[in-house]
């Protein structure tokens, strides 16, 4: 194993926890906010993807692919949140899990209706083709670099969009008290549509992203959508910075214990089998890690609400 | 009529109505309705497991195929080894007793549903959902990375487990096998919520709090509940895996765990005969649509949206009105 190997795969995993943060800060904000758990996140993932790559195909273009996969899964989001979305804030989470479980249905097989049952391919923009040299003789696909700029400048904006405008206030207050900013004359209705499809733009605009390192096909949410869960109760619910530290630990520690558990395994035991055990305890780590940090911290690293 | 009593009847007429199906079948010489009604009594009866914790407890497991899925293994590894005469993990020799395999299905899910059990419990709310969740898929995950048993191809029953007396390989016997462990698991769950126990746990879903303050501690009640749930879901599971003869992670997969609430609910949750309603409902559609469309989930998501938002009794509460406590 080498240094080069060894840094790659960090890099991979930095660049896998920021799309997870794209994810679980829309997760995490809807649920902060309105206190509904979204099941059908996953699905505007998905719409991201598959708008993004057949846009991409017709006019050629990845970026307006992007453009168009960002705008059609926040539309989407605005328009789920109007029709079913808002019928759920007063119910219990049982009643959550099961339209919003519903809601993938209808999407996932939607979807599938449109596109057919093939997968789609999108492939990455020639600008953001081939390596870069990241120095000591250490090449890195620059297409996750990027990826890993967009996350970053996504959460800075995000953190801006939190602290420093109008609509983070309200955000904010939304989360602490609804009722009274209800009261103080905020259309609360509009703000939870607002916020819903903000959730939903950086789910596909995660999803238009990761479709050119994978195949973009329907059911590509749910394994997405998971670990999202596990990123925002790892970080604490509804915490903005859990998401971004959940979704780090997540990215690093899943990416990481794939590659070095199987070497690990195959250096201390003998048997042919040491690698497979290694490889199927490595994709068990981060719930692993999931049922450690509730026991020890039951709300989470970060918890929102006290 | 006043509702309990139509609740009977409804009872009554679904009890038949699952025996009388096959009967019919077989005599029109139709044994894929047999199939189908062994179907729908095997999914009942994982929902009956999962009511238990649902419907009486107000726990919410988002992981409850962990337990079908384990049931489904055991019986799938055990016929594996009496099949290969290799024997097992400690020199333990595989079985091919439906009456071996059944204890044996039902006490691992029981442990794993201790120990989940006792790890979820702490948490509530979106927490137990989510936890519940995530060690279903640690199981799924290890399923599918753990080759030996064919990791994500599953694995392959090549002659049905055996039964002392039946002929299993016969559907009619196999959906015997099956109605006979639904209704004991009916009469278990009907026993559970007018015991005592079962007083204390609906309690316990309503005012927790309460009922700690008369000096029943709601943890060690719920985890009982978990644990009994956990079980019957499991047997559930080891049915299955004979039924289809194959068993494959997909049973452990998130999808079954929201399929098994899906039934709950769409028969009506807590009731005794819920789980028998949304099971015959689910395959049911299954099985309609699905011989229309390939996209027939479509129409499922579409069906359980309406029932979530307007229906919340469930079929039951739509036919025999809203229970009028919980």
């Amino acid at each position: 194993m080498s240094l080069a190997l060894f840094i790659e795969q960090l890099l991979n995993g930095v660049q896998f926890g920021l799309m997870l943060f794209l994810m679980a800060a829309g997760l995490t904000l809807v649920f902060g906010v309105m206190g509904l758990i979204n099941l059908a996140h996953g699905s505007l993932y998905m719409i991201g993807a598959f708008i993004c790559a057949g846009v991409a195909a017709a006019t050629g273009n990845f970026w307006i692919g992007l453009a168009a996969g960002v705008a059609a899964a926040a539309a989407a989001g605005a328009i789920i949140e109007v029709t079913v979305i808002r019928r759920l804030y007063a119910r219990d989470h049982l009643d959550q899990v099961l339209a919003t479980f519903a809601l993938i249905l209808i999407l996932s097989e939607g979807t599938s209706m449109l596109f057919g049952p093939f997968p789609l391919y999108l492939s990455r923009p020639d600008s953001l083709a081939g390596t870069v040299h990241l120095g000591f003789g250490f090449n890195y696909s620059l297409y996750r670099l990027a990826l890993i700029g967009f996350g970053v400048a996504v959460a800075i904006g995000l953190w801006m969009l939190i602290t420093r405008t109008q609509l983070g206030v309200r955000i904010r207050a939304g989360e602490s008290d609804r009722e009274m900013i209800a009261a103080l004359g905020v259309n609360i209705k509009a703000l939870y549509t607002v916020v819903f499809a903000l959730g939903a733009a950086l789910a596909g605009l995660a999803g238009a992203l990761v479709g050119s390192i994978q195949s973009v096909q329907v059911g590509m949410g749910e394994p997405v959508l998971i670990l999202a869960f596990v990123v925002i109760v790892i970080g604490g619910i509804g915490s903005i910075k859990g998401a971004l530290v959940g979704a780090l630990l997540v990215g690093v520690i899943d990416t990481m214990g794939r590659f070095l558990l199987p070497r690990l395994f195959d250096l201390l035991f003998e048997a042919g089998r040491a690698t497979d055990i290694g490889a199927a305890i490595a994709s068990m780590l981060i719930y692993m890690l999931m049922a450690a940090v509730l026991l020890l911290r039951p709300k989470g690293l970060f918890p929102a609400h006290g | 009529m006043d509702e309990t009593r139509k609740e009977f009847w409804l009872n009554a007429v679904l009890l038949i109505g699952l025996f009388a199906t096959p009967v019919i079948a077989l005599m029109i010489d139709e044994p894929f309705y047999v199939t189908l009604s062994t179907r729908v009594a095997i999914f009942a009866l994982a929902a009956v497991g999962l009511n238990i914790a649902l419907g009486l407890g107000g726990m919410v497991s988002f992981g409850h195929a962990l337990y079908f899925g384990l049931g489904g293994y055991v019986a799938g590894i055990m016929a594996h080894h009496a099949f290969s005469g290799v024997p097992m993990v400690f020199g333990l020799s595989g079985s091919d007793q439906m009456l071996v395999i059944w204890p044996v299905a039902m006490l691992l899910s029981g442990l794993i549903a201790a120990i989940v059990g006792a790890l979820s419990l702490r948490t509530s709310g979106i927490f137990f959902i989510m936890i519940t969740l995530a060690f279903a898929q640690m199981a799924y995950y290890f399923a599918i990375g753990w080759p030996t048993y064919g990791g994500e191809d599953g694995l392959s029953i090549f002659v049905r487990n055996q039964f002392p007396g039946l002929n299993t390989m016969q559907t009619w016997n196999m959906f015997l096998l099956a109605y006979g462990a639904l209704v004991i698991a009916l009469v278990l769950f009907a026993m559970l919520r007018n015991a005592r126990f079962g007083a204390a746990l609906m309690a316990i879903r309503q005012n927790p709090e309460r009922v700690a303050a008369v000096g029943i501690s709601p943890f060690g009640i719920k985890l009982a509940a978990f644990v009994i749930s956990g079980m019957i879901t499991g047997l559930s599971g080891a049915m299955m895996a004979d039924l289809n003869r194959f068993v494959s992670p997909s049973m452990m997969s998130w999808h079954t765990s929201g399929q098994l609430i899906v039934i709950c609910i769409l028969g009506g949750v807590g009731r005794l005969f819920g789980p028998v309603a949304g099971a015959a409902v689910f395959v049911g559609f299954e099985v309609v649509f699905g011989g229309l469309t390939q996209h027939w989930q479509f129409w499922l998501g579409l069906v359980l949206l309406g029932v979530v938002l307007f229906a919340r009794g469930g079929v039951i509460g739509i036919i025999a009105g809203r229970e009028r406590h919980g």
